[in-house]
């Protein structure tokens, strides 16, 4: 048991060092780049050197300042995208779980047809009503996460209200509202918690996709996957190009997967087993 | 004035079965009764009803009064009302002590809720009266134990903490449902000494719901047989010990017996 503890918190860990040191570039680009972000003085397509350190872009943009401002692209994505499936989520999932009947089964159709529907398709719809924008990417991927957050709170709320300690609890006269904080939330949170983290790392996928096929952040913000798109042509001649964006966004989705089970062992003492 | 009064009782599924048919009894102040049934007949579902916790896709009918000063109706009665009814009037036990339990919450602040609730207390006050609480159930350790969650500690730990939730708002009905079947049998005995020293002290009324007529008749005196829903016998424990008139209870009262008898073989050959 021991060891499996120690694990945990040795991931949570990890998580956190990844997680804190893409926050703290994101913080850095906020006050400080090496080069502009449009600056095309570097020569096309340079090698790494000391005034380059990864080498330039096709244009001869610096890439270290493109992946510094695809960091902050991220994680602006993943906290506003979240943040919008947390509200928007956990709202209609609570309201879906406590329902009478129809109102519980219309909305479940309404979050499976969400489901169903793909996640760029309706970002492409958003986007062709909206413009090409990073808020259109968030809203975008927030309504695609608001869905299988409903469905993961709706699901996780029948199943505690259906546990014994909640007709134990009513049975002692305890009143609705009270019982959804001193149990309903606390019990979902565990798992919710590890929801919100993986959708994090996900939405930073999703934007990176988006913006991959174009309908991302727009010229001159590079994301990360705008920066993978970009370097596509030229992998041959300029590999770094294409592996230092795909290692942050591998970094971001696996610091976030390490956060997300180290937070799940917090917030369930169930898993801290103390003998 | 009785403290339970159930008249007529119908529960029926949407499907539009009755799971519980006509069923009628009453239990006065500091009486005891023992609603014996095997599972499906209708048992539990009787015991919710009488606190209004039936779920709400069940139709129930007939009437069921609650309160000995001032009887109320608890059939359709607004959950305001119930929230005032519940823990105060009738409390209940229930058979599975580790799911009855919020996992997620020490034992301390699960009781400290119904006790701050019902005596308006808190801070130290409140730290006191969980001990108390804790103690009147016979728990050894009662700090620790208030310190633990629930699957820290052991099955007989924990129905005595469900018991002393139970217990927090004074009831003068305590409802128990099957409280001692998912328990070793060492430990059902002592929790079984428990409730009924509890219940005298108090001078409680207690309904007490199981299928074992063996343990019923350690710590009831009067006896309603359940079966498919409808009541098939009632009386004192003597009386239906002695002379079973239904089919299903004189299997009970065959059953039990033959289990004595195997008793004392076993100790009459030592």
């Amino acid at each position: 048991m021991n060891q499996v503890k120690s694990r945990r918190s040795w991931s949570l860990i990890v998580g956190l060092v990844i997680i804190s040191t893409i926050t703290l570039v994101t913080l850095i680009s906020l006050v400080w780049l090496p080069y502009p972000i449009d600056n095309t003085d570097g020569g096309r397509l340079s090698p790494p050197s000391w005034s380059h350190l990864l080498g330039t872009d096709k244009l001869g943009r610096d890439l270290v300042a493109r992946l510094m401002v695809g960091a902050r692209i991220a994680l602006s994505v993943g906290f506003s995208a979240v943040l919008i499936a947390g509200i928007v989520g956990l709202t209609l999932g609570m309201a879906a779980g406590f329902a009478q009947r129809w109102l519980d089964e219309s909305l479940s159709a309404l979050l499976d047809i969400l489901i169903a529907f793909p996640t760029l398709l309706l970002a492409m719809l958003i986007v062709a009503a909206r413009g090409s924008s990073l808020t259109s990417a968030i809203f975008a991927i927030g309504l695609g996460m608001s869905a299988i957050i409903a469905r993961l709170t709706r699901l996780l709320v029948k199943r505690v209200l259906a546990k014994d300690f909640i007709t134990a609890s009513r049975a002692s006269g305890t009143s609705w509202p009270r019982i959804i904080v001193l149990h309903v939330l606390p019990n979902i949170w565990p798992t919710l918690i590890v929801s919100f983290a993986l959708q994090f790392g996900l939405a930073g996928l999703a934007e990176a996709s988006l913006s991959y096929l174009g309908l991302g952040a727009p010229p001159p913000n590079a994301s990360w996957g705008s920066l993978l798109q970009e370097a596509q042509a030229t992998v041959m001649t300029s590999p770094i190009a294409a592996i230092a964006p795909g290692l942050f966004l591998v970094a971001l989705v696996i610091g976030v997967n390490l956060i997300a089970d180290g937070l799940r062992e917090i917030a369930d003492p169930t898993l801290r087993r103390s003998r | 004035m009785n403290v339970l009064e159930i008249k007529n009782l119908d529960v029926t599924t949407p499907a539009g079965v009755k799971v519980v048919s006509g069923v009628s009894f009453s239990i006065a102040p500091g009486a005891r009764l023992g609603l014996i049934g095997e599972s499906g007949s209708g048992k539990s579902l009787t015991a919710l009803a009488v606190i209004g916790l039936l779920s709400s896709q069940l139709k129930a009918s007939g009437s069921v009064l609650l309160g000995d000063l001032n009887p109320q109706e608890i059939l359709g009665a607004p959950e305001r009302m119930l929230n005032t009814i519940r823990g105060k009037v009738a409390s209940i036990i229930f058979q599975e002590p580790l799911t009855a339990l919020d996992p997620l919450m020490k034992i301390g602040r699960q009781l400290a809720e119904p006790l701050r609730r019902h005596q308006g207390i808190s801070g130290d006050a409140l730290e006191s009266a969980i001990i108390e609480a804790l103690t009147e159930v016979r728990i050894t350790n009662p700090a620790r134990i208030a310190q633990s969650f629930p699957h820290q500690i052991s099955g007989g730990e924990r129905q005595r903490a469900a018991i002393a939730m139970a217990l927090a708002c004074q009831p003068s009905l305590l409802i128990a449902d099957e409280p001692t079947t998912a328990l070793d049998v060492t430990v059902q005995s002592e929790v079984l000494a428990l409730l009924d020293s509890i219940v005298s002290e108090r001078n409680m009324a207690l309904l007490f719901i199981s299928h074992d007529l063996a343990v019923v008749g350690q710590i009831t005196d009067s006896v309603v047989v359940l079966k498919d829903g409808v009541v098939v016998e009632s009386g004192s424990l003597q009386e239906i010990m002695a002379d079973p008139k239904h089919p299903y209870t004189q299997d009970l009262v065959k059953n039990a017996r033959v289990l004595d008898d195997a008793l004392n073989i076993a100790k009459d050959g030592k």
